[in-house]
């Protein structure tokens, strides 16, 4: 594989950037494979680079419907952070912020990480000591965290209202400096050319159409492309997991949402962090390009549809407005929505399933964006071991009948109100 | 901007409703024998279906009534409403 370096994009100028290797190829589906991960998204890819590096699983067909990366690895709001108060949480995205500080270098691809700091805005006593509560968590935890207050804040983001009659003045937040961003589209495909170059076949416009069991054990996947024979299977399709489950007779808990995001025209620097507004259900980043790049709730009913509707638009930015006043002269560039596996209990289902062979990840929320080098790490282990890593060993099926749930919102199992 | 028609009121604006979820969950039977299991299918499980999905409305912000509502989750087109103890006719 070509190296990408200052020296190699020089080399390429004199011959006016005609001579680049292509970063992937685009292979004919081969009749068995050792593994085959279903969806072509950040998690998949990552499962299939991770299985390849980690455990030396080269012989892998990664399949996916559309193209790789334009599922929710191209629709998030690309935000990366630890911030959880749960062991469970903690130690596993605290895992997944490691390998994010050097992902660019392990994958000789820069996928833009910028640890800005995010900013969870609060806006009573009572919220001050419960962030004060979670931050020393964090930090008994190992992971970074600042309590601001009120005159930290009014330093970092001067334009917020701070005035003291509005409905949610600001007293505070709590602060990850760590946390921040990275190019989602750079990361899909850093894995991608990684993968590749490590004899994985990435296999595009390859619908799964069925699977064969036979006495409770998988034996291969019908496709589009025609039928091909594996002993293991990861399943990696977010929204679409249920579609898949129907096939396999398991019913999930898991109800899909649509999840809306939305981004500015682009201005000059302003906002240097994550900020989140929870009580105004809107949170905001500004990209590289100088768009406000923004977010909120779900739009509240089951969704299959990958766009969403107005009067959840409307709901997230005006309480954007309520927090930044200054942002009510932006034009919209552009909105879009992406589908989410929303779990009843908020967390992620990294785990075997009733038939050998076959693996789930899947129930990743509002939140498996920043999980993508993580969750492709233990759930690469969990396939090549046949057993899980202990990072996911709480991110069970089983829980939802132990009762031993990872409810980090404390929301209960309706989704559309977290 | 969803259409739904309450039936109790007729068609409003979506942002007079808010949602229940599944209409086809039963809570199980009191007063008998309840297995775990059912307990936590109640709880947890639901229908997740691609298309045509019943689930519950409120019409919270006009006559406080809940209903069902028939829809599709691909297309949001809405096939049919009716009362919490009908049935749909589509």
């Amino acid at each position: 594989m070509q190296k990408y370096s200052v020296f190699s994009l020089v080399k390429n100028a004199f011959t006016n950037h005609e001579n680049w290797e292509v970063a992937w190829k685009d292979p004919e589906p081969k009749k068995e494979y050792d593994v085959i991960i279903v969806g072509g998204g950040g998690h998949g890819l990552a499962t299939a680079y991770y299985l390849a590096k980690e455990h030396g699983i080269t012989n892998v067909a990664i399949l996916e419907k559309g193209w790789i990366g334009g599922g929710n690895v191209g629709r998030n709001t690309t935000i990366l952070r630890s911030n959880y108060m749960f062991d469970s949480n903690a130690h596993f995205y605290e895992f997944g912020m490691k390998l994010w500080e050097t992902l660019s270098q392990e994958l000789n691809y820069n996928v833009m990480y910028s640890p800005r700091g995010i900013i969870n805005l609060a806006h009573s006593d009572a919220q001050m000591n419960a962030y004060a509560r979670r931050g020393n968590s964090m930090r008994l935890n190992g992971i970074d965290a600042i309590l601001l207050g009120r005159d930290d804040l009014k330093k970092m983001i001067p334009f917020a209202d701070f005035s003291e009659t509005c409905r949610f003045p600001i007293h505070g937040g709590l602060m990850q400096p760590r946390g921040g961003t990275a190019r989602h589209d750079a990361v899909a495909w850093g894995y991608a050319r990684q993968a590749d170059s490590m004899g994985v076949d990435i296999i595009q416009n390859c619908e799964v159409t069925g699977f064969d069991v036979n006495n409770g054990k998988i034996e291969g996947v019908q496709t589009s492309r025609g039928n091909i024979k594996t002993k293991k299977v990861g399943l990696c399709v977010a929204g679409s997991t249920t579609l898949l489950a129907d096939m396999l007779n398991m019913r999930l808990p898991i109800e899909a949402h649509v999840l809306q995001a939305c981004v500015s025209e682009p201005v000059k620097p302003l906002l240097h962090n994550v900020v989140t507004f929870g009580a105004g259900h809107f949170y905001c980043s500004q990209s590289d390009k100088g768009e406000m790049v923004m977010g909120g709730d779900l739009d509240g009913y089951n969704s299959y549809a990958q766009r969403g509707n107005m009067p959840m638009i409307q709901h997230v930015l005006t309480g954007g407005l309520a927090v930044f006043p200054n942002f009510s002269r932006l034009k919209m560039l552009r909105t879009w929505g992406g589908i989410m596996d929303m779990s009843m209990d908020g967390s992620p289902i990294i785990d075997k399933t009733h038939i050998e062979g076959v693996y789930l990840n899947c129930g990743w929320c509002y939140g498996g964006f920043k999980a993508t080098p993580s969750s492709g790490f233990v759930f690469a282990h969990t396939i090549a071991q046949d057993q899980v890593h202990e990072l996911n060993s709480d991110f069970n099926l089983e829980r939802f009948h132990t009762g031993k749930i990872i409810d980090e919102k404390g929301v209960g199992p309706k989704p559309w109100i977290g | 901007m969803l259409e739904i028609k309450c039936p109790y009121c007729g068609k409003r604006s979506q942002n007079e409703f808010s949602y229940g979820g599944d209409a086809t969950i039963k809570r199980p039977q009191l007063g008998e024998e309840i297995s775990t299991e059912d307990w936590d299918n109640f709880v947890y499980y639901r229908d997740n279906p691609r298309g045509k999905h019943s689930e519950l409305w409120h019409h919270v912000s006009g006559c406080r009534q809940w209903f069902k509502v028939s829809r599709d989750t691909a297309t949001h087109e809405i096939f049919d409403t009716c009362k919490m103890n009908e049935d749909f006719n589509v």
